[in-house]
């Protein structure tokens, strides 16, 4: 069963990425999907960012007790959890409920609605035009949300470490300069192109499958945040594994 | 002309089109027709690919569409406008958007050029000036009307239309017949209707094939199907009692 859904998701990939018709009517497309799944998404990334942030400073100050270690290293350690696994990871989560549940109803919709079929007939390669440009939206768009989400983390960190007396402005910037690596960002990244890949790709599977009707494309829509969220978290792991 | 031989579909246990073999002209309306579930629109898809049948072929003037790769049949498919049962508008284009869309698609026309071929379609089913409608804003007539204008817009070599007059008024509906009519013997189209309605039967119906329980239980014209001695046929003809009435005169 795994196997079969496998090979069928790998198919559609290989359609998607079928040389398109017409260039610039894809470029529209993706314009558009840049601006509905970035833009779009910016408000709510902001929000969840500070929090972030805000609560990994507080809970890190609460589990340093020891006099041994210096108040600088909540700055390092709120730079260093943004970068790596709360921007991210948690980003992409969220974007799975809201960009993965509407990219699955809007092609199921279209499908029990029988406009896919109607692409078909005019010879068009429906997996392409449906499909591509949210996926280059989302794996150009989604990076720089989470470039925006690590430093709107680290200043919600800076906030609440400050106002509680966590951490005084001072310690908090030495942490946050001191013994950074570079290549963490790099690996926030990656991960934040292929979960932006699992999000839309993963959210389109499922839509393009269903099979029914207006009932079928919430079950949609609900499968492809969960199955996304999964396999958020599995490639988390394996991404770490792999780099770190 | 369109050929199909032996076309078997079956859905799970359900074995909906049992070895249909027909001939579509060019140049005429071919019409099928056939009770509600009978496996019209089955056909229909089978026809352009959007079913595959499990036995059986679809020949488009001498090309084999069933053995063709996705590539080939792309190529036929630029040929083909179809109305869905549903119309299926892309709901997030205005009316103009969707008559368009294939033109933007496929030509490299400019916009001006493009805008004269929407608005001559839309002349055609009757609704000029409702370009910037949603699909959402028009009646279920209307939205048969616009997917009957998307799928002449490219000017189809094979015009494939499903139930063009299912909730359109009687006056609209003969429009709609006769604009089919005109488009096929303009163009000299191959043009498969599926329909129930017995005025399009009598009115355009130069070539009919009836399917009962998914077989081919009668084919002909309209100049004989009042008197054929099939019974499943007349009671499909005479199910209203004003083809009954107007069996007398026939
Ligand atoms: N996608 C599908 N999956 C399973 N069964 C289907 C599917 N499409 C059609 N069927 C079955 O095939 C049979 C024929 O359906 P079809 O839509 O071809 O009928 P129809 O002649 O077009 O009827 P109507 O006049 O009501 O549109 C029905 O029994 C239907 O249940
Ligand atoms: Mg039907």
């Amino acid at each position: 069963m795994i196997f079969h859904s496998l090979g069928k998701y790998i198919l559609l990939l290989k359609a998607v990425f079928r040389r398109p018709e017409k260039w610039n009517i894809y470029r529209r497309e993706i314009f558009k999907e840049m601006d509905s799944i970035g833009v779009g998404s910016l408000g709510i990334i902001a929000i969840i960012s500070v929090f972030l942030g805000a609560v990994t400073t507080v809970q890190t100050a609460f589990q340093l007790v020891s006099d041994l270690i210096p108040k600088s290293v909540i700055g390092s350690i709120v730079r260093d959890s943004s970068i790596l696994e709360l921007s991210p990871t948690i980003s992409a989560i969220v974007l799975a409920g809201k960009v993965g549940s509407s990219v699955a109803s809007q092609i199921g919709t279209m499908r029990v609605t029988e406009q896919i079929d109607a692409l078909e007939i005019m010879g068009i390669n429906s997996p392409g035009y449906l499909i591509l440009p949210k996926i280059i939206g989302a794996v150009t768009t989604i990076p720089l949300l989470v470039i925006i989400s690590i430093g709107l983390s680290i200043a919600g960190g800076y906030l609440a470490g400050t106002a509680s007396g966590a951490t005084t402005s001072q310690d908090f910037i030495t942490g946050l300069t001191t013994d950074f690596i570079p290549f963490t960002f790099t690996v926030s990244m990656v991960k934040a192109v292929i979960f932006a890949f699992i999000i839309t790709s993963v959210s389109a599977y499922q839509g393009f499958y269903t099979d029914g009707g207006a009932l079928e494309v919430g079950q949609s829509s609900t499968r492809a945040v969960v199955i996304s969220c999964i396999m958020i978290l599995f490639a988390d792991y394996v991404i770490a594994q792999l780099l770190l | 002309m369109i050929k199909i031989h032996d076309i078997n579909k079956t859905f799970g246990e359900n074995h909906v089109l049992k070895g249909i073999s027909a001939e579509f002209r060019d140049g005429v309306c071919n019409l099928i027709i056939g009770g509600s579930g009978s496996g019209k629109t089955t056909l229909l898809k089978c026809m352009v690919g959007l079913h595959e049948p499990e036995i059986g072929s679809v020949v488009y003037d001498g090309r084999d569409f069933t053995r063709m790769k996705f590539e080939e049949r792309i190529d036929i498919r630029k040929e083909i406008g179809m109305l869905f049962q549903g119309s299926a508008l892309f709901d997030s284009m205005t009316v103009e958007e969707n008559i368009m869309f294939p033109l933007n698609m496929f030509t490299e026309q400019h916009r001006k050029e493009k805008l004269e071929r929407v608005n001559f379609c839309l002349e055609r089913v009757n609704l000029e000036g409702k370009n910037k409608l949603l699909p959402a804003e028009l009646s279920g007539g209307m939205k048969k009307r616009v997917g009957i204008a998307r799928s002449i817009a490219m000017n189809p070599k094979y015009l494939f239309v499903d139930e063009p007059n299912s909730g359109l008024d009687p006056k609209t509906s003969i429009v709609i017949d006769e604009l089919i009519q005109e488009i096929t013997e303009e163009y000299n189209t191959t043009t498969i209707v599926v329909t129930h309605d017995m005025n399009s039967v009598m009115g355009i119906g130069e070539n009919i094939i009836f399917l009962h329980q998914g077989e081919k239980w009668w084919e002909g014209s309209n100049k004989e199907i009042a008197h054929t001695d099939n019974k499943e046929l007349n009671d499909f003809v005479f199910a209203s009692k004003f083809m009954a009435a107007a069996k007398i005169k026939l």
